[in-house]
């Protein structure tokens, strides 16, 4: 089954007299555990469709599934509980919570979305973030760390919920080259540990490289890229 | 690991200068309360006891319209021996009553042999009229204070012996008109000079009932009025009660009321002024809700404003809006409880101070009142409540907004 599956998909905003059609009936789906990017240039409609893809941002028409779920008429609250329950979000400035350390960024969602139990939390957030290679750097504070490790822990925090679908919208814009690819191949290490889907809004060739499958969007409609030895082509 | 109460804690500690100058402004606000209940109650504590202790009593029983004709010391509107015993059976009853003083107020000329005045008196029984005001004996200024007053000794006001230039252990006359319209004299000997407090019969001389049976030629029993002192002055509304239905429903001949029954409280002026005290106590609560209020709310919209990415981030990731609309209220709630923790410790501390340094002050013409602030506890968790409250209620609009922010709105925010 897919992990996501969208159908006429539409979304316009209005501002005033003006209608701005940011995507315009796109279809595609997403298979599970897979590397997919959404490439395009800025205002070409990635962000927007990554939006409604988390739930963040609901269809003007069109029918969105996520995860099995259709996600097209979600109430605010029930969109908050599909997210924290099923997607986790990397994104491009990291966005780690300041006030809390490395451990407890990552221990977030399990206390404060999912409730989890006190032994059990701790015991899944040193797994995640041994996986992610942070296990020593638990009583750190965010400000205490690089921009790699942050997003290596913002990694941790998007599948320390055991979520099925992860967005990362430009996770390594902010990365230096290095960093940028240890990154994705942690991302990608995670997605062959736990079978995680990783969706991504992206500029960066080096993702685009990485990638399974690679979604063109202009001017809001969609084309899949195919993938060859020499590299993607139309 | 961390629970919701840490995580605001430490979002208020992040911007510790803030967090620390708002707590202190509650704290002023707390502490300024506080202080000001501690000293105004105990100056109203003080001010009642003086009045009621030295010479009022706490409630007085008279014939029915002797109170609106005082100012005349009306003889003719005394309690009659019948009225007297109907009285003392019910005061026998109650519980709440620890003395009762019988008196008889009259108004006579006073002549030192050369010039000759007024004087108002208060004649009394020793033993009685000191369990009922305890604190007559401290008024005695100059003379002996030991069983208060003899047959044929007077205590004469602190202004006529200055004025008539009169001391202790002088011979002087007194004059009055009896009820049958005859003038009668009669010599005592200057026992005392009272001192002058404010309030009804604050400035009256002292004479023993039976040198005004005498002086006044009264063969019956007979009295102007009933002074009652309670065991405990918090029981007065309830006493007060009880007497007036007892009292209060008795009816002469004619089915008019006998008795009058009144408080101090209605007949002391500085009865205003206590509630005038207590407006002003009223008055700083409210200034104290404003102070949190406004502190309050202003450190949380500043947050909320300064942290719209952050909430972004964790609606994002699936923190349902209740529980940002919880966190917000609750660094709300955490900064009401710091404030009024640490003003409440420092007016306590402060409380102590001032009673270990013992501040006197003056009143009128009474000098070196020792003022000794205390503070209920229900008065101190009052003030807390308001507090912790008006902090969480502050906190509101700025979490609903956080609460209802939108996710994209929130993440694009720089």
């Amino acid at each position: 089954m897919s992990v996501v599956v969208a159908k006429q998909l539409v979304k316009t905003y209005v501002t005033g007299d003006i209608k701005v059609e940011a995507i315009r009936a796109v279809n595609f789906s997403v298979e599970p555990a897979s590397f997919v990017s959404f490439i395009g240039p800025s205002g070409s409609g990635k962000t927007t469709l990554l939006n409604m893809i988390g739930c963040l941002d609901p269809p003007t028409a069109g029918q969105l599934q996520v995860v099995g779920q259709n996600i097209t008429r979600l109430s605010r609250q029930d969109a908050a509980r599909f997210r924290g329950e099923h997607i986790g979000f990397v994104f491009q400035d990291f966005n780690l919570i300041p006030v809390l350390t490395v451990f407890e960024n990552v221990e977030y969602p399990l206390q404060m979305v999912q409730s989890w139990p006190r032994e059990k939390r701790k015991t899944r957030v040193m797994e995640m973030l041994d996986a992610v290679g942070m296990a020593d750097q638990t009583h750190k504070y965010p400000s205490q760390i690089s921009g790699g490790q942050k997003q290596r822990v913002a990694v941790a925090r998007a599948l320390v919920t055991n979520a099925k679908l992860v967005l990362a919208d430009e996770p390594t814009a902010n990365l230096d080259k290095k960093t940028a690819n240890m990154v994705i191949n942690l991302m990608k290490q995670m997605r062959d540990e736990f079978k995680t889907t990783f969706i991504f809004s992206t500029h960066d060739p080096r993702i685009v490289d990485n990638v399974e499958i690679t979604f063109a969007l202009d001017d809001g409609t969609l084309q899949k890229l195919e993938k060859s030895a020499g590299g993607d082509h139309v | 690991m961390f629970n919701i109460f840490q995580l605001a804690a430490r979002n208020l500690f992040r911007y510790k200068r803030r967090t620390l100058l708002t707590s202190t402004l509650i704290t002023l606000g707390v502490v300024s309360v506080l202080l000001f209940i501690s000293i105004s109650g105990s100056f109203k504590a003080l001010m009642i006891g003086q009045i009621t202790d030295s010479m009022l009593g706490h409630i007085q029983i008279h014939k029915k319209g002797y109170l609106a004709s005082i100012d005349s010391l009306p003889l003719n509107r005394n309690l009659t021996g019948k009225q007297i015993d109907k009285v003392v059976q019910i005061l026998a009853e109650e519980d709440g009553i620890e003395a009762y003083s019988m008196r008889i107020k009259l108004g006579a000329m006073f002549s030192n042999f050369i010039e000759t005045t007024n004087i108002r008196l208060n004649a009394v029984t020793p033993t009685d009229e000191m369990k009922t005001a305890p604190l007559l004996a401290d008024r005695i200024l100059e003379g002996e204070k030991e069983d208060l007053i003899k047959p044929g000794e007077i205590l004469i006001p602190e202004l006529i012996a200055i004025g008539m230039k009169v001391k202790v252990g002088d011979g002087i006359v007194l004059v009055a008109n009896n009820k049958d319209g005859s003038v009668n004299g009669q010599n005592f000997t200057v026992r005392g000079i009272l001192e002058g407090i404010s309030g009804p019969g604050g400035r009256d001389g002292m004479i023993h009932i039976d040198d005004a049976k005498s002086l006044l030629r009264i063969n019956t029993v007979e009295v102007s009025e009933i002074t009652i002192r309670l065991k405990d002055i918090d029981k007065l509304p309830a006493v007060f009660t009880s007497l007036q239905e007892k009292l209060g429903s008795m009816k002469n001949q004619q089915g008019m009321p006998v008795f009058e029954v009144h408080t101090w409280e209605k007949i002391s002026p500085f009865f205003n002024i206590a509630k005038m005290i207590d407006l002003m106590t009223f008055f700083i609560k409210i200034m104290l809700v404003a102070i949190v209020l406004v502190s309050i709310m202003n450190v949380m919209i500043m947050a909320v404003y300064e942290r719209i990415n952050e909430i972004g981030t964790i609606s994002a990731i699936g923190t349902l809006p209740n529980k940002i609309m919880g966190l917000f209220v609750l660094e709300g709630f955490l900064m009401g409880i710091l404030g009024t923790t640490v003003g409440t410790v420092i007016s306590l501390i402060s409380i102590a101070i001032m009673n270990a340094t013992q501040i006197s002050f003056d009143f009128g013409r009474q000098t070196g009142l020792l003022l000794s602030p205390t503070i209920g506890a229900t008065d101190v968790v009052l003030v807390m409540v308001i507090v912790i409250v008006i902090a969480v209620l502050a906190s509101l609009q700025p979490a609903w907004k956080a609460a209802r922010m939108d996710p994209i709105t929130a993440l694009k925010h720089v």
